[in-house]
């Protein structure tokens, strides 16, 4: 059983790397709005470059998601 | 302890709907494959309806065909340029498959639902095809200049000593990151939907506070579902850009 109860908490360890990716996708997020309300015209073009940042900031966030998975269910 | 019926990883077993056997080799026909399938057949179907009847003022599954082909298609353009349209095909068929993998993995079909894009094997091998087929083309396009990939025109030496092993490492890490995006937000999402929905019948009344949550969280899968579709296409069209045009 103690086994099991490091396994919890080690997962949810693991699990605070996803705090970086929160940060991350909102500060990539909140720029686009920023940057998309000085200037309307450039919305679309600036779409794709948010969800690309969004894309790799998220993913480290789910690396560290992948971690706590793995450490809970193997 | 959750107990096995209401496990929430229970839901990405793989069935075998028909048990076939080559030499020693489990070949089953799966709940994978029967998904994979009817995203195939749903592309199939949804491009050919668009396109059974044409007219010039598009009809309403028409300008939904159009609207998934004029959005890759300015994807690509935008990002690779017109060298990058003879990609095209294979880039809208990778779109259309991961996206209707996610939707169709979402639909509440019991204990047969299942998503494919949320076994790692399924994306990785994608991810390792896009890998291999940029590599061959960085390398057809500009023979061993493509190296001049890690080590961009005009670095001092200092900082090539530190930049180049990086862009090695980021070069090949792309498959993994990219397979492994894919697979844990579906992953991710698909566990939260279960966990949330377990709670609904063991509250009792106010389990109506997990199920706003759950529909909620639905609606959000249903966009993540979109937006990694979108993002595996993107970051494929970025990668081949690198491979045609250099930096």
């Amino acid at each position: 059983m103690e086994l099991e109860a490091a396994k919890m908490i080690g997962a949810g360890l693991a699990a605070i790397g996803v705090i970086g990716g929160g940060v991350g996708v909102g500060i990539v997020f909140g720029n686009y709005m920023t940057a998309a309300s000085r200037n309307p015209s450039l919305k679309d073009e600036l779409r794709t470059y948010a969800f690309l940042g969004f894309a790799l900031s998220e993913a480290t966030a789910l690396f560290a998601l992948v971690i706590a998975l793995i450490i809970l269910f193997t | 302890m959750a107990t096995e019926a209401n496990n929430p990883m229970e839901q990405f077993e793989i069935k075998s709907i028909i048990d076939i056997n080559v030499s020693g080799y489990d070949i089953s026909f799966t709940n994978s494959a029967a998904f994979m399938f009817a995203a195939v057949a749903c592309t199939f179907l949804l491009f050919w309806t668009a396109t059974r009847r044409r007219t010039m003022v598009p009809s309403r599954i028409q300008s939904v065909g159009e609207l998934m082909f004029e959005f890759v298609a300015g994807m690509v353009k935008e990002n690779v340029g017109k060298e990058g349209m003879k990609y095209f095909p294979f880039i809208l068929t990778l779109f259309c498959f991961i996206l209707f993998g996610n939707v169709l993995g979402l639909l509440p079909l019991g204990h047969s639902s299942f998503t494919f894009t949320s076994h790692i094997i399924v994306n990785a091998t994608l991810a390792i095809f896009i890998f291999v087929a940029v590599t061959i083309i960085g390398f057809a396009r500009h023979g061993l200049h493509y190296l001049r990939l890690f080590c961009p025109e005009g670095t001092p030496l200092p900082v090539a000593i530190v930049l180049v092993p990086i862009e090695i490492m980021s070069y090949f890490i792309r498959p993994v990151s990219l397979s492994l995006r894919l697979f844990a937000n579906m992953l991710a999402g698909h566990v939260l939907l279960k966990v949330l929905a377990g709670f609904i019948i063991s509250l009792g009344f106010f389990g109506i506070v997990p199920f706003i949550a759950v529909s909620a969280v639905t609606l959000l899968e249903i966009m993540v579902a979109l937006i990694q579709a979108y993002v595996f296409a993107l970051l494929s069209t970025i990668y081949l850009n690198d491979a045609v045009h250099l930096h």
